[in-house]
C-alpha cells in the first residue's frame, strides 16, 4: 500500500508523519497522536463525535482521509482551554449541563466554537441547524443550545 | 424543598455542577477505546450475510496471508475450549461462535485476530465462508404456527418456537367483569423492536497474564461485578478463577441497558487473549452494533379495557406476543421473564386484571434489552395509556378528566394493585393538575376546537405513568441467583475528605457528583470534598450495576446507610471531645454541639481526625463503613407528560409544538441533573414514537442498520422540553427519593401518539401504530379524505 508523508499543525504543533493513503484522520489524531479527546461514533458520518476543525472549519474526521489534512491547521478538543482555563463554550456546557456521558460533547464543541466564530449571536433556531449534524442520545439537546447561549453571552460581554 | 445543607456543603436539593464535566470537556474521559496496552492486538469479527442458513466451509487461508493477521477464530476452535455457547441472564443459551448454522444477519461467524485494527479488518473482507441459505422465520406469528419450522435445534425437545408462557392476575375474575361490563374497548398495538443507540459503541480490552492466570477486562458494562462472576462460571473450566479475574468499567459513552448484556465479541476477545497470551481489544463499529445488538421492546400487544357507561375503569386484560430472537438474552431479573410488565394497571384503581406474555424465538438477533426502562415498563405503559384514550373517545369524554376519574387516590397509598404490586406512595391529581396548568390544557382545547372547524389537525395528548423501580428486594429479585442489593463503602480519612465506592456504575447519569452529595448530606462533609469511584471490581464492593433506575434506590440507599453509620460513630467521638454523653448533643450537618451550649461544638472533620488521633477508650480507630442495602420495596415514581402537535395534511408530518413534562421523583439529590434525565428520556420518547424502527424485509435483512436509517433524533426534530415537578418522598426510602432516569422515556411515546390519535379522532381513528412516520400519516389522511 502506498504511503504517504504528511505535515499537519494540530492545536499549534507541528507533527510529521507517515500514513497509508487510506488511513483516517480521526485514527491519525487517535492512535498516532494520541490525542483521544475526539472520539468515534458511526461509520457514516451522521453522529459528529468525531467533530474536529480543519482550517477553521468543521469535518467529521471519519470521512476524511489523513493525507487529505496534510498541510492543514486542526483543531481538536484538546487544545480549547489554555492558560486562561477552559473557553467560554466549555464552561457554557458546565453551568448550563450541556454534557451527561461526554461521548459526543468534544465534535458539540467543536461544531459550537466553529459557529460563534462565524455567527458570535446565534438564534435558538440557528445553535439547533449547527448543531444537527451532532447527535447526542443523553441531553435532549435543550442544554446544548443553553451552552451556545451562554458562551455567546459571555462572548459578547466585552463589546 | 429547600436543601437542609449549605451551599459549601452541598448536599441533597442543591444543583451541584458536575465533578466529572472538567475531563469531558478537556477530552480527558477515558472511554474503551481509549485504552492501550504494549502489544496489544485487534480483534474485528466476521459476521453473516444471510439470517438463517448452514455453515459449509469456513476457508481462513487468504486472510492469514495478509500482513498483520496472525490468527482466525472460528466456532470449531472455541468448541475446544467448550466455549462456543453461552449462558444468556436468562438462563438461555447463545453462541459465541457458530459451529454449524447462523441464526440472524450479523451474527458472529469468525474473528480475525491481527497487529493493527486495518489489518483486522482486511482479515474479515478475506475470510471466506459458504453458506446454505435457509428461509428464515421473521414473524413471531407465523412463528407459532403449527407449520413453522423449528428454529432451536440446538435445544434437545424443542418441537416448536415457543419460549415461555407468563401470566399475572385473576383471569376468571378478570373474564367476569368484561362479560357484564357496560363498555368494552379493544386496540391492537406493537411496541417496534429499537436499539439503544448509545453514541458509543460496545467494546473490551481483554488482558490475560498467562504467568500469573490473571485476566483484566476493560469493557463497556453497566454491571462489572456481576460480569466477573459469569466469567468465573463460564470459564472456571479453563482456569479462570473469580478472584484472578478484574472487571473494568471505565468511562462509559451512552449505556441505556445495552451495555448490561455479554456478547459474543466480548467472549472471543477474552478467548483470544486467553489462548494468545497477549492482550486484544475489540471495537464494535456502529453498523455492528446496529445490527447485531442491544435491541429491545418488540412487544406485540392485545388491550382491553371494560368499563362502566359513564367511563370507571373497571378491569383490564392484555395478551401479548413478544419476539426475542434467536435467543431470550434479555436483561430481566431471573423470576421476571417478562419484566415488571404487570406495572400495567399504572395509575388508575381497577378491580381487576390479567396480563399474558408469551414469548418466541424468530431469526432476528437476540434481543429484549431493558433500554432506559425497569423491565417491561415502557410496554406496558404505552398500552395502559393508549387503551385509556382509546375509551375516553369512544364515550366522548376529555382524556385528562377520564384519567382523573379513574386515579388511584392520594389517600390510597400504600396501594395494592390488583397484579401485586403494593404502590409506596403517589399524588396522581397533583403532578395533573400542574401539567395541565403549565401548557394551558383548556386554552389548548378551545384552540383546537377553532382550528377542526377550519379544517386543520392538532392534538393534544396526555399520559399519567407510573412507573416501578429500584430493583430490588432480595426476596424477589435476583440476576443468575444474585440477589438484586448495591452496596456503598464510606472511608473518611484523618484529615475530613472522604472516598466512596459503589456497586453500580454511571454512563452519564453524574453518579460522581450526586452521591457525594448523598454523603455530603448524611454527614455535612462538603460534596467537593467527597471522591467518588465505581466500575472496578478489584476496589469497589459487589453490586449489582446501573440500569433500571436502580442506582439512587440501591446504591443511593446503601451510601446515605453507610454515611449514618460513620456519623453514629462520629457522634460518639465527639461526645468524647466534647466531654459531654452522646444524648447531650445536636446536629447539624456538619457540626455536633452541646445542647444548650451551641459555642461548645465540633465538626464532622474534628471526629474525623480525632478517629485515627484520639479516641475515645476501647473504640476501634478509623471512620469508614460499608452498607449493602437490600431494599424493603420497590419505588413508584409518575407523572403526567402533555403535548401538542400539528399534523402537515399534505406531507403527514407531525411536528411537537408542545411537550410538557411533570415528574414526582420523590426527594431530589440534584435538580439540574434530575431535568437533564428528563430532557434525554423525552428524546429518547421522542425516537420511537416518530422516528426509530429496527425492521426486516422477509429474508431476515436488516433495514436499519446504520444512522441513514436508523433515525436518531436531532437537534431540529427535538422540541424545547418544559419540565415540572411535584414532590412525593417515598416512605421507605431513606433520603425519601425513588429514582429518575427512566420516567420520559417510558412516559413520552404514549403521550405523542395519544396527541396525533387525538388530532384525528373526529375523522374515526383510535390508533396509530408507532414509529408515527409521515407515510404512517399521511396514508391514513388519504384514506379518510383530507390529505392535501
Amino acid at each position: 500500500m502506498a504511503t504517504h508523508q504528511i505535515t499537519v499543525t494540530v492545536n499549534g504543533a507541528a507533527h510529521a508523519a507517515t500514513v497509508d493513503s487510506r488511513l483516517l484522520l480521526v485514527h491519525l489524531i487517535r492512535d498516532d497522536l494520541a490525542l483521544t479527546g475526539t472520539h468515534i461514533g458511526c461509520d457514516t458520518t451522521h453522529c459528529g463525535a468525531c467533530t474536529v476543525l480543519m482550517d477553521g472549519v468543521p469535518v467529521k474526521s471519519c470521512t476524511v482521509l489523513a493525507v487529505q489534512a496534510d498541510g492543514a491547521e486542526l483543531g481538536t478538543v484538546e487544545g480549547l482551554a489554555g492558560a486562561d482555563g477552559m473557553t467560554p463554550l466549555q464552561e457554557g456546557f458546565q453551568e448550563e449541563h450541556g454534557l451527561q456521558c461526554g461521548f459526543c460533547t468534544p465534535g458539540m464543541l467543536m461544531t459550537g466554537t466553529a459557529l460563534l466564530e462565524s455567527n458570535p449571536n446565534p438564534s435558538e433556531a440557528e445553535i439547533r441547524e449547527a448543531i444537527s449534524g451532532n447527535l447526542c442520545r443523553c441531553t435532549g439537546y435543550v442544554n446544548i443550545v443553553k451552552a451556545v447561549e451562554y458562551a455567546a453571552g459571555k462572548m459578547g460581554e466585552g463589546d | 424543598m429547600a436543601p437542609k445543607t449549605s451551599a459549601k456543603i452541598c448536599g441533597m436539593g442543591h444543583s451541584m455542577k458536575r465533578k466529572e464535566d472538567p475531563r469531558f470537556l478537556q477530552g480527558k474521559g477515558n472511554y474503551i477505546d481509549d485504552f492501550t496496552l504494549p502489544g496489544m492486538l485487534w480483534l474485528d469479527i466476521v459476521r453473516s450475510p444471510i439470517a438463517y442458513g448452514k455453515i459449509k466451509n469456513i476457508d481462513s487461508s487468504k486472510a492469514l496471508e495478509i500482513p498483520g493477521v496472525l490468527a482466525v477464530l472460528t466456532g470449531k476452535d472455541l468448541e475446544a475450549y467448550n466455549l462456543h455457547w453461552m449462558p444468556t441472564l436468562m438462563s438461555d443459551t447463545q453462541m459465541v461462535l457458530p459451529t454449524d448454522t447462523v441464526m440472524y444477519q450479523a451474527q458472529e461467524v469468525a474473528g480475525v485476530i491481527a497487529t493493527s485494527r486495518y489489518a483486522a479488518a482486511d482479515g474479515v473482507a478475506a475470510v471466506e465462508v459458504e453458506y446454505e441459505p435457509m428461509k428464515p422465520v421473521m414473524d413471531p406469528f407465523k412463528a407459532l404456527e403449527d407449520d413453522a419450522p423449528v428454529l432451536r435445534t440446538d435445544k434437545e425437545g424443542k418441537t416448536d418456537n415457543h419460549i415461555w408462557h407468563w401470566e399475572a392476575g385473576d383471569k376468571e375474575a378478570t373474564d367476569k367483569i368484561f362479560d357484564e361490563a357496560d363498555v368494552v374497548v379493544r386496540e391492537k398495538m406493537h411496541v417496534p423492536r429499537i436499539h439503544v443507540a448509545s453514541i458509543e459503541t460496545c467494546g473490551c480490552l481483554a488482558d490475560f497474564n498467562p504467568v500469573e492466570g490473571h485476566l483484566t477486562v476493560y469493557m463497556t458494562t453497566q454491571a462489572p461485578h456481576a460480569i466477573r462472576t459469569v466469567l468465573a462460571l463460564v470459564a472456571g473450566h479453563v482456569g479462570l478463577s473469580e478472584e484472578k479475574i478484574r472487571v473494568v468499567s471505565p468511562d462509559i459513552g451512552g449505556g441505556f441497558g445495552g451495555k448490561v448484556p455479554v456478547y459474543p465479541g466480548y467472549v472471543i476477545a477474552i478467548a483470544a487473549s486467553v489462548v494468545l497470551g497477549t492482550p486484544v481489544k475489540w471495537i464494535e463499529d456502529r453498523m455492528e452494533n446496529l445490527q447485531a445488538d442491544s435491541f429491545a421492546r418488540d412487544y406485540h400487544m392485545d388491550a382491553e379495557i371494560a368499563a362502566n357507561a359513564d367511563g370507571r375503569i373497571r378491569a383490564l386484560r392484555i395478551k401479548t406476543i413478544a419476539d426475542h430472537g434467536y435467543s431470550d438474552a434479555q436483561a430481566a431479573p431471573s423470576k421476571w421473564p417478562a419484566g415488571l410488565f404487570s406495572i400495567c394497571t399504572g395509575s388508575y384503581d381497577l378491580e381487576q386484571a390479567y396480563a399474558e406474555v408469551d414469548a418466541v424465538y424468530t431469526n432476528k438477533p437476540p434481543g429484549g434489552v431493558a433500554y432506559r426502562c425497569s423491565f417491561r415498563v415502557t410496554e406496558a405503559v404505552h398500552c395502559m395509556e393508549r387503551v385509556v384514550d382509546t375509551l375516553a373517545h369512544k364515550i366522548g369524554k376529555d382524556p385528562a378528566q377520564l384519567r382523573e376519574e379513574n386515579f388511584i387516590p392520594k389517600e390510597a397509598f400504600p396501594y395494592h394493585s390488583p397484579l401485586g404490586w403494593e404502590y409506596d406512595s403517589g399524588d396522581y391529581q397533583a403532578a395533573m393538575d400542574k401539567a395541565k396548568e403549565m401548557i394551558g390544557y383548556d386554552d389548548l382545547r378551545r384552540e383546537q376546537a377553532e382550528k377542526r372547524a377550519r379544517g386543520e389537525l392538532m392534538g393534544i395528548g396526555v399520559c399519567s405513568f407510573t412507573e416501578v423501580l429500584g430493583a430490588g428486594p432480595s426476596k424477589d429479585f435476583d440476576i443468575l441467583g444474585i440477589k438484586m442489593f448495591d452496596s456503598a463503602e464510606v472511608r473518611v480519612h484523618p484529615t475530613g475528605k472522604a472516598i466512596a465506592r459503589f456497586g453500580t456504575k454511571s454512563q452519564g447519569q453524574g453518579h460522581e457528583t450526586t452521591y457525594a452529595q448523598i454523603i455530603a448530606e448524611e454527614l455535612g462533609l462538603p460534596a467537593a470534598h467527597v471522591q467518588v469511584e465505581e466500575g472496578d471490581t478489584d476496589t469497589a464492593p459487589y453490586g449489582l450495576g446501573t440500569y433500571a433506575s436502580r442506582s439512587t434506590p440501591t446504591a443511593g440507599a446503601a451510601g446515605a446507610m453507610a454515611a449514618r453509620a460513620i456519623r453514629d460513630k462520629a457522634a460518639k467521638i465527639a461526645a468524647h471531645l466534647l466531654e459531654v454523653s452522646e444524648e447531650d448533643l445536636d446536629w447539624e450537618p456538619g457540626t455536633f454541639s452541646v445542647k444548650g451550649a451551641p459555642d461548645k461544638s465540633v465538626s464532622i472533620q474534628d471526629c474525623a481526625f480525632a478517629a485515627y488521633t484520639n479516641l475515645p477508650p476501647g473504640m476501634e480507630p478509623g471512620m469508614e463503613a460499608t452498607n449493602y442495602y437490600d431494599p424493603p420495596n420497590l419505588t413508584f415514581p409518575f407523572g403526567t407528560y402533555i403535548c401538542v402537535v400539528d399534523i402537515d395534511r399534505g406531507t403527514g408530518e407531525v411536528s411537537v409544538r408542545r411537550f410538557v413534562a411533570v415528574d414526582d421523583c420523590g426527594n431530589i439529590i440534584n435538580p439540574m441533573i434530575v431535568q437533564g434525565q428528563i430532557h434525554g428520556g423525552l428524546t429518547q420518547g421522542i425516537g420511537p414514537a416518530l422516528y426509530e424502527e429496527m425492521t426486516y424485509d422477509e429474508d431476515g435483512n436488516n433495514q436499519a442498520g446504520s444512522f441513514m436509517d436508523y433515525l436518531v433524533p436531532t437537534a431540529v426534530e427535538t422540541p424545547a422540553w418544559e419540565t415540572g415537578h411535584t414532590v412525593t418522598p417515598s416512605p421507605h426510602h431513606p433520603l425519601g427519593a425513588k429514582g429518575v432516569g427512566e420516567s420520559a422515556t417510558v412516559g413520552a411515546p404514549p403521550a405523542i401518539a395519544n396527541a396525533v390519535v387525538d388530532a384525528l379522532a373526529h375523522l374515526g381513528v383510535t390508533h396509530v401504530e408507532i414509529p408515527i412516520r409521515p407515510d404512517r400519516v399521511w396514508e391514513i389522511l388519504r384514506e379518510k379524505g383530507v390529505a392535501e
